[in-house]
């Protein structure tokens, strides 16, 4: 068991802790909290009357449920497969396991610009799949199976890069091998000891891919064709609000999207606090 | 997946509103025009008792908007900033006939529109025709000429105005590339452009569409925007047209001719005039609405320029005159 | 029967899980990267070489690999402190902060630049200030930097944090009982420990820095060879109908992005080893 606790000799001096305290709270002020702040501000500008405007429109009433009703599935998907991976990747002793992590991580660091294009070059007109899918009269790109599927790329890796590590401190810790040797199944041994090790790590992943399939915008833009009441999501729906000189509506969109952000980051809060909960109230294992 | 996938695309293509909904893929600045527009199609229709209609719009780029045309974005109507654009989608992707400007009247320019010089309250930098934009210190917004319509025919407009001022193309070239080493920002579209010169307040002068500038004058009278008309302009023509192979998987297309048709009649000629674009039937429109549009002398792109054609392959191609002006600049300024 | 019997085989259910996975990660990942560097392939030399001519492209990457760069390094220099005071320091509004801290990755990037070019613009709140100090942000390399510190924020933060709360005071503790100074005992006890992590969020927000899009464009000028950043050279050229030259600088930043990530997992090796 490793010693965590913080004595007089492994803390700095009091004024070095006030200044780093302080500092912490101006940079994440004035990087993070200012121009959160300033959207709302400005989604307050006039009153209410941007939030009623926004709401009465049917367009971003279509806006926001094409982007709900995009992460609602983007987001099942992505944690069922990404946990499959991620286990099955941390069980077995695969030679190429650094480049599966690698490709896993792709769409981390890929261009949102880049992405969407790859779903043009697939399944646009004069793409690879293109002439399959005109003739037999399927949508895929400027059409929901495109956005979600742009949607489905850049939140890829977040459940699974979470639980990467936590699955490998799981698999390695003896208490799987133990179950197995007493002859538990693969099932039991997954709901009794492993999962009740992720299932933290698992929601926190959920909700982050969960804000980031709501808040896409570059590839989403490359593949949506922006039909207004068909194809917009609210973050292109924002833009364009922009653009037509609406800048308190387009506020106030982004201040919703944003609280849903800062919401989903609170639950992560909440669930970490439930978490040092159960850790304590879990007979100590020695 | 790909099994449900393909279920979902399949719902997607599928739908009871079939033949009753038009896609309109249109360029940046009109949004405010086609909303009114089509609204007022949709009454149209209803009031001969064609029910359900519903006229979708898309904007942005001119340039963007016909690539995702040309990706298969199923348009049933363009109405983009310039005929190379639609061009493109005759020439690259079939979309639809290569004389698709003879179809409709006025080589399919339903209204039109010239480019203006919009300035802050009280023109304090004294701007009054094109030379005055390279005065000292003087900042220029302008959009991307690469992407945006607009910055386009802004291009144009001033060429054709140095051409006649100072004699020769190449004199006139490097007129315009010290304008452009007044331009701090290159948006990518035409509206994008307006909002950095109206709500970031950034540059002394925009070189914008009338019916933007007039727009931007309406939305925000505070402001106390002018109009400077440069003493050449160029006649801005966007151009409509129907997309034959799009009507075609949509069974739309006599809906979308009823559509471009309308542009045409008399209330639509009134709401184009009504939202600062130039009607083609004058008399169809308000006169309170025409007055506030002044006379100028303008080019036309064919005469001036040998068509879209020429003039995209001369200026703004790969390596044309604003690739060369760029990388000038950049040579010039380490 | 003979299924069961399958399944009790101690390898075939995390081969069956990890085939699932994998699939999953092939179709969606794998299958249209591919089908990138198959077009890519196909394409002659001289059309290679006439992008890669293009002096604004390399303006371009130049660009977008310096203020990302640049970026990183001070998200660096600021998020390892900001981790350490949220891991190690106890004190009001802790939580808050921390929740703070991944705002950046929920927040739509079009919203974030949105917002910055609103309050950094001449005429913003920060901007004005900074402008009478003669110091222009928006419009300018400035201005990218800025918001790709905003976007690349949580990186390294969340990538060192979970280490910081796992190392083991007993070595400081040790340190210091040998007579170490504080300051000596971070720097050669708690930083070699970190190190690896460090390293990790580090090329996460570079790679990241590289590729984005939504929130600089909106603050940055745009001028070609100036502050055009290469992402929005993709899309220049898609828009000019140049498919050719869009995959050729797509390929190009797939090369740099796969490089970067092969660096970090190999020093994430490097670390539990």
């Amino acid at each position: 068991m490793p010693n965590r606790t913080i004595t007089r000799r492994t803390a700095e001096p009091a004024w070095v802790r006030r200044l780093l305290i302080a500092l912490a709270f101006l940079h994440v002020g004035l990087l993070v909290a200012l121009p959160f702040a300033s959207v709302v501000c400005q989604a307050f500008g006039e009153g209410l009357d941007a939030f009623r405007r926004l709401l009465a429109s049917p367009d971003t009433s279509s806006a926001i449920w094409l982007t709900v009703s995009l992460a609602l599935v983007a987001v099942p998907l992505n944690a069922l497969f990404g946990l499959a991976l991620a286990w099955g990747l941390t069980h077995l002793r695969l030679p190429g396991r650094r480049l599966i992590e690698t490709l896993l991580d792709l769409p981390f660091s890929i261009s949102p610009v880049v992405a969407g294009l790859l779903f043009i070059l697939l399944f646009g007109v004069n793409g690879y799949l293109g002439p399959f899918l005109r003739a037999h009269h399927l949508r895929v790109i400027f059409a929901y199976p495109g956005l979600l599927l742009a949607t489905l790329f850049v939140t890829m890796p977040f459940v699974a890069r979470e639980l990467l590590p936590l699955l490998e401190a799981s698999a390695l810790s003896g208490e799987e091998e133990a179950a197995r040797l007493l002859g538990a199944g693969w099932w039991r041994i997954f709901w009794r000891i492993t999962f009740p090790e992720i299932r933290w790590g698992l929601l926190y992943g959920t909700i982050l891919c969960g804000a980031r399939a709501m808040g896409e915008f570059g590839a989403v833009a490359v593949v949506s064709g922006c039909i207004r009441g068909r194809t917009n999501t609210l973050p292109l729906h924002i833009e364009a609000l922009f653009q037509d000189g609406d800048l308190h509506a387009a506020s106030a969109a982004a201040s919703l999207l944003a609280i849903i952000g800062l919401v989903s980051l609170v639950c992560r809060l909440a669930s970490a606090r439930l978490h040092a909960l159960a850790a304590a109230q879990r007979p100590p294992t020695t | 997946m790909a099994l449900a996938l393909l279920a979902l695309s399949g719902c997607g293509g599928e739908d009871s509103s079939r033949g009753r909904r038009l896609l309109n893929v249109s360029y940046d600045p009109t949004r405010e025009l086609y909303q009114e527009m089509n609204a007022a199609f949709v009454a149209q229709c209803e009031s001969e008792g064609l029910k359900g209609v519903r006229v979708e719009q898309s904007h942005g780029g001119s340039g963007k908007q016909a690539r995702a045309v040309l990706d298969g974005l199923e348009a049933d109507v363009v109405t983009l900033a310039l005929g190379y654009d639609i061009d493109m989608l005759s020439f690259q992707g079939r979309l639809l006939p290569g004389d698709w400007a003879t179809l409709l009247p006025n080589h399919s320019v339903p209204s039109y529109s010239t480019i203006v010089l919009l300035v802050r309250s009280g023109n304090p930098r004294q701007i009054r025709d094109w030379d005055d934009l390279v005065k000292d210190g003087v900042e220029v917004i302008t959009p991307n000429p690469k992407t945006s319509g607009g910055a386009r025919w802004n291009y144009l407009a001033a060429l054709a105005w140095a051409t006649r001022k100072y004699g020769s193309r190449t004199a006139a070239l490097e007129y315009l590339a010290k304008l452009f080493r007044h331009v701090p920002v290159l948006d990518t579209g035409a509206r994008g452009a307006t909002n950095t010169f109206v709500r970031q307040r950034k540059g002394d002068v925009l070189i914008a569409w009338e019916s933007e500038a007039l727009l931007a004058q309406r939305e925000l009278p505070d402001e106390g925007f002018e109009i400077v008309y440069p003493s050449l302009s160029i006649k801005a023509e966007p151009p409509v047209a129907m997309v034959t192979l799009g009507v075609q998987a949509n069974g739309t297309r006599e809906l979308a001719e009823k559509y471009l048709l309308f542009l045409y009649s008399d209330a639509g000629q009134a709401i184009a005039a009504r939202h600062f674009y130039r009607p083609f039937r004058p008399e169809a429109a308000q006169p309170q609405d025409l007055q506030r549009f002044r006379d100028l002398p303008m080019v036309s792109i064919a005469a001036e320029f040998g068509g879209w054609m020429t003039a995209h392959a001369e200026h703004f191609a790969n390596g044309g005159t604003f690739d060369q002006i760029m990388a000038a600049r950049n040579a010039a300024t380490p | 029967m003979s299924l069961l019997r399958l399944l009790r085989r101690p390898r075939c259910v995390p081969m069956l899980n990890f085939g699932l996975g994998m699939t999953y990660l092939t179709l969606l990942v794998l299958v249209p990267v591919a089908c990138l560097v198959l077009r890519a392939a196909n394409v002659s030399w001289d059309e290679c070489r006439r992008v890669l001519a293009t002096p604004d492209n390399w303006a371009a990457l130049r660009l977008s690999l310096t203020q990302a760069l640049l970026a990183a390094c001070f998200n660096t220099v600021t998020g390892v402190p900001l981790a350490w005071v949220l891991s190690r320091y106890e004190f009001p509004g802790r939580r808050f902060l921390d929740v703070w801290i991944d705002l950046p990755f929920a927040l739509p990037t079009a919203v974030a630049g949105i917002a910055l070019c609103g309050l950094y613009g001449p005429h913003g709140l920060a901007g004005s200030w900074l402008a009478r100090l003669g110091i222009q942000v928006a419009y300018t390399p400035l201005g990218i930097w800025l918001a790709l510190v905003f976007v690349g924020l949580p990186f390294v933060v969340r990538t060192v944090q979970p280490v910081m709360l796992n190392l083991d005071l007993s070595q400081e503790e040790a340190a210091a009982c040998l007579g170490a100074s504080r300051w000596y005992c971070l720097r050669r006890v708690v930083l070699p420990e970190l190190l690896p992590a460090i390293l990790a969020g580090f090329s996460m927000a570079l790679a990241r820095g590289i590729g984005e899009y939504g929130s600089v464009i909106f603050i940055a000028g745009n001028i070609p060879g100036e502050t055009e950043i290469l992402p929005l050279r993709i899309v220049h050229a898609l828009e000019g109908y140049d498919y050719t030259g869009a995959t050729i600088l797509a390929v190009a930043m797939l090369a740099v992005s796969f490089a970067l990530l092969a660096v970090i997992n190999l020093l994430q090796r490097h670390r539990r080893a």
